[in-house]
């Protein structure tokens, strides 16, 4: 595949690595964000910090895990600790610089489900459900959301809050005792979308390459306001887009 | 001390119908062998408690012994949806599931309490989360100290825990390692333990990281070779994603999960 050409995942996950910060200590999830951060650590930030929720401490794969607690998170890790150590001893205390979250739902003050769609009781569609994201959520020193921008996804307000962003305001993580600062970015595959600084509210701050702001927006299920200085995501480079293009996720077929 | 058994044998002895049965092993160690004994010996009404209901409780749901999941993450690692759990849920087939649901921390906790013999954990946790609303065994504590509110989360102490462990020395001392998950605390939190092992041993030597369990805090130990598949046991074989993947088309529809439990049902454990 050429690397001048490329697709809205591959932007995305391209984008989610350029936010990691070299040194950082990440808590990652599955999926989305274990890419990300995995292209990260390939590229600019080959001291990043990664740790799963199995208890595995500066863990350096060679290849993407399938689940978080394959064998090559342990084979590869500093330390590998138990559950309750790595949720109370490790995340608990604001040890953690970036969470690295996706979702099902997502709305405008950044708020997370992963439970239910539809009523708890009677749902729509069950998903799987907490993991470790409300607690990620709640204690990492900032949250960095990837998921893919859909309507059905980008909500005014999620049916459920499985994992809280900025509530429904400024003041409500401080009110609820949550230390971390919660989602600072929400990364998809259309653009960057930041609180806004008094409001908390979600704003689209920047676009990828070739996507316009009216795509956005009817991806959005709120009245999504724009930056004043919207910035334009510059594409993949041919560096970023063959590291991305090497990542072999174990097991899958070749 | 632990007595070694035959893994038949070892669940007739220790699991009952209507019991609270944790069977645990975070994506590592999963005890695949002792959950199907549990489906051939056609065990009811069981509460079964796990972080993380992937396979094999699908399967046990699907089989119709649960009438109740506690968790905190349902589905297929890497791959999607429980398909049996959602079947259960939605139109109770086989038969009604009640779920009580937990994050990972407030989950590992409650183990954490119930085998430290306190009533229940204290954690920075749930705060504006839909949660507390939907699960009795979240509350909140002031603390005595400072003042300060924090989460509150019920004891878990399982009337069976099951666990699988690469292996167990002659007298039942059990020595497991890699990712060691939830596994100490879930055996030290129960009434009765099983664990199946890989192998016995006659000595146990020293593994970096590895968790060792004294007999005296083991009931039965069985031998369970490749026990874990299509999990992983580390050092001894990898995990079968092939299989995980292949459970998304077995688990769909009702008919081919059934074909799937008949042929389980008659083979030997």
């Amino acid at each position: 595949m050429s690397t001048d050409s490329w697709t809205a995942d591959e932007m995305m996950s391209v984008a989610a690595a350029r936010s990691l910060r070299e040194g950082q200590v990440c808590f990652v999830g599955i999926g989305l964000p274990s890419v990300a951060a995995n292209l990260a650590r390939r590229l600019h930030a080959p001291n990043l910090v990664l740790i799963y929720e199995s208890g595995t401490i500066d863990t350096k794969p060679d290849e993407l895990p399938l689940s978080i607690g394959d064998g090559i998170l342990a084979d590869s890790a500093l330390s590998v600790v138990s559950v309750p150590e790595i949720f109370n001893y490790w995340l608990q205390p604001g040890r953690i610089d970036v969470g690295f979250l996706s979702g099902a739902q997502l709305d405008r003050f950044a708020n997370i489900n992963t439970t239910v769609i539809g009523e708890y009781d009677e749902p729509d569609v069950r998903l799987p459900g907490s993991g470790g994201a409300p607690e990620i959520a709640a204690s990492c020193r900032e949250v960095i959301v990837v998921m893919r921008h859909r309507l059905r996804a980008f909500v005014e307000q999620v049916d459920f809050v499985t994992s809280v962003g900025h509530g429904s305001g400024p003041d409500d993580r401080r009110v609820l005792g949550l230390r971390g600062a919660g989602p600072m970015k929400v990364i998809t595959d259309l653009g960057i979308l930041e609180p806004d600084p008094d409001t908390a509210e979600l704003v689209l701050t920047a676009v990828h390459h070739g996507i316009t702001v009216e795509q956005v927006r009817a991806e959005t299920g709120w009245t999504l306001q724009v930056s004043a200085d919207l910035r334009i995501t510059a594409p993949p480079g041919e560096k970023e887009l063959t590291t991305l293009r090497s990542l072999r996720t174990v097991g899958a077929a070749s | 001390m632990a007595k070694i058994v035959s893994l038949p044998e070892a669940v007739a002895e220790l699991v009952r119908d209507g019991d609270v049965v944790a069977l645990e092993g975070f994506t590592h160690l999963i005890p695949f062998a002792a959950g199907h004994e549990i489906i051939r010996q056609a065990r009811r009404d069981l509460t079964l408690v796990r972080m993380t209901p992937d396979l094999i409780y699908d399967q046990l749901i699907g089989a119709g012994c649960a009438a109740k999941l506690v968790f905190s993450w349902g589905g297929n690692p890497g791959v999607g949806s429980l398909h049996r759990m959602r079947d259960a849920l939605k139109n109770e087939w086989p038969m009604p599931l009640e779920i009580e649901e937990h994050s990972h921390a407030g989950m590992a906790n409650r183990y954490v309490a119930g085998a430290s013999g306190v009533p229940f954990a204290i954690l920075r946790g749930y705060a504006g989360t839909d949660l507390p609303l939907h699960t009795p065994t979240i509350s909140s504590v002031t603390c005595p100290f400072t003042g300060e509110q924090l989460a509150a989360v019920a004891a878990l102490n399982p009337d069976v825990t099951v666990v699988h462990a690469q292996r167990a020395d002659r007298a039942g001392n059990v020595q497991l390692w890699g990712i060691t998950g939830i596994q100490k605390e879930a055996v030290l939190a129960a009434k009765r333990s099983l664990v199946t092992v890989e192998e016995i041993v006659d000595e146990l030597t020293p593994v970096p990281g590895a968790v060792v369990l004294p007999s005296w805090v083991v009931d039965r130990v069985a031998t369970a070779p490749k026990g874990a598949a299509p999990s992983y046991a580390h050092g001894y074989y990898d995990r079968d994603n092939a299989a995980y993947r292949k459970w998304d088309a077995i688990s769909r529809d009702r008919a081919s999960f059934t074909s799937w439990l008949e042929e389980l049902k008659g083979s030997a454990a």
